[in-house]
């Protein structure tokens, strides 16, 4: 099975994997990155009581969160051309990346604000403090922590998700591993090699989100 | 010319439903395999048995580790190159059971580990055996833990059938990609096949919401 496994053509093929690697990571950190600004967006129509953000908000969140990323990608691949946008596979797939993981950051950001009591917001209230100073001293630190840990959660959900820009022909780290498998034809050295760069990455921010969930989440000692 | 595509794909819509039958066939033959692995893999996993829980540990790992993508390649063609050929419809569901399983059995075994030892011991004291235990009185107190993120879950899954339209299952995504090539008009066509998805999976959403709130302690 394993025991004519060629570690030889994977050496050959490394600096691709490199790149691919590069090009993954790349990907990765600007659609979080765009993705958490685009949540935050979502998530402050989401929680307004103004209805022409918070029915648009709902409808953007639910349309995403049901249907496969794929068709998204598909989406704007075969779509953005008709309606006359050009723009490079790697831009298409960080647009989608973003909508789609902006849907679900959305969430974890709400479902954070909500995690904070009531009581706390009227404490505010009869402090005598502001909307936005309730939000900035009380509601926020609070909800700061709770979302962190989901938060990476998401990111290694869209590090995994990422792969499937390799079918638009963006160059990543699984598209190398097609590449490699298309000219040589050795799918298992490919595929187990592009397999464990990706349980590198996930290993790390599993870490970095085990890290977070002991120390940023507020429990009352019992 | 927008009127003239989209007569054109009123015409050719029993091929989408052929599409979406698929999937609704690769759906619910992975729900039902990914749930009943899943929970025997789940109730191994809180056992007490060392190797067992740290062999399935490192499959977890693995699965949620990398792409399901790359599960479906590894799959497809790593598979016949240690003599074992499957067609695109078996492989699809070889992987999604792989993939399906280890999720459901990090949920499971959540759900076992948040019932108190107590509940255990008194089990053992009104002289049930294992079985009994876990039928009736672990699983049953657990459900009430797994039953939201196991919906949400399946959700997830369904969502994930469409990757298998790599290896060429003519599902939903499939049918969308093939279309696209006669009719350019991606938007249409692609808003087609996520309107096909939103029916399967938006009513799950609103039933692991409802789920949610049902259970919350």
């Amino acid at each position: 099975m394993l025991a004519d496994f060629n570690f030889r053509i994977i050496f050959e093929y490394l600096p691709l994997f490199l790149t691919g690697l590069r090009s993954t990571f790349f990907i990765s950190a600007v659609s979080i990155f765009l993705a958490l600004i685009a949540g935050t967006i979502a998530c402050a129509c989401r929680i307004s009581s103004f209805k022409m953000l918070k029915y648009p908000a709902i409808a953007y969140i639910e349309v995403i969160r049901s249907t496969p990323l794929l068709v998204q990608i598909y989406f704007l691949y075969f779509g953005l051309p008709t309606l006359g946008i050009r723009v490079p596979e790697i831009q298409t797939g960080i647009i989608a990346l973003m909508l789609n993981s902006g849907a679900y950051i959305a969430e974890i950001i709400r479902a954070g604000i909500t995690s904070v009591d009531d009581g706390q917001i009227e404490a505010g209230v009869a402090s005598g403090l502001n909307y936005f100073q309730r939000m900035r001293f009380i509601i926020l630190p609070q909800a700061l922590g709770a979302t962190v840990p989901p938060l990476l959660g998401q990111s290694i959900v869209l590090v995994k998700d990422s792969a499937l820009l390799s079918l638009i022909s963006v160059m990543e780290l699984t598209r190398v591993g097609q590449t490699m498998t298309s000219e040589r034809f050795m799918p298992t050295e490919a595929f187990l090699t592009v397999a464990f760069f990706y349980m590198c990455i996930y290993f790390c921010l599993k870490a970095l989100a085990d890290w977070s969930q002991r120390k940023l989440i507020y429990r009352e000692a019992y | 010319m927008m009127a003239f595509y989209f007569s054109r794909l009123v015409e050719i819509f029993p091929f989408f439903l052929k599409g979406l039958w698929m999937t609704t066939q690769i759906a619910f033959i992975s729900l039902f395999t990914c749930t009943l692995l899943g929970f025997v893999l789940g109730i191994l996993r809180s056992g007490k048995n060392r190797i067992l829980k740290w062999i399935i540990g490192v499959y977890v790992s693995f699965v949620r580790g990398t792409p399901f993508v790359v599960q479906i390649f590894i799959v497809f063609f790593i598979l016949p190159e240690w003599g074992i050929q499957l067609k695109a419809f078996p492989a699809a569901l070889l992987a999604m059971a792989i993939m399906g399983s280890a999720f459901i059995c990090e949920i499971v075994a959540g759900g076992i580990n948040a019932i108190s030892k107590g509940q255990w011991e008194a089990g053992t004291a009104s002289g049930l055996s294992l079985i009994q235990q876990l039928r009736l009185v672990i699983i049953p107190q657990a459900m009430k833990v797994i039953l939201p993120p196991l919906v949400g879950q399946y959700v997830l899954l369904i969502k994930d059938t469409s990757v298998v339209s790599v290896i060429g299952v003519m599902e939903l995504t499939r049918v969308g990609w093939v279309t696209v090539v006669r009719i350019p008009e991606g938007l249409m066509v692609f808003s087609l096949v996520g309107a096909l998805y939103f029916v399967i999976s938006y009513p799950l959403i609103l039933l692991s919401n409802y789920l949610e709130r049902r259970m919350a302690i």
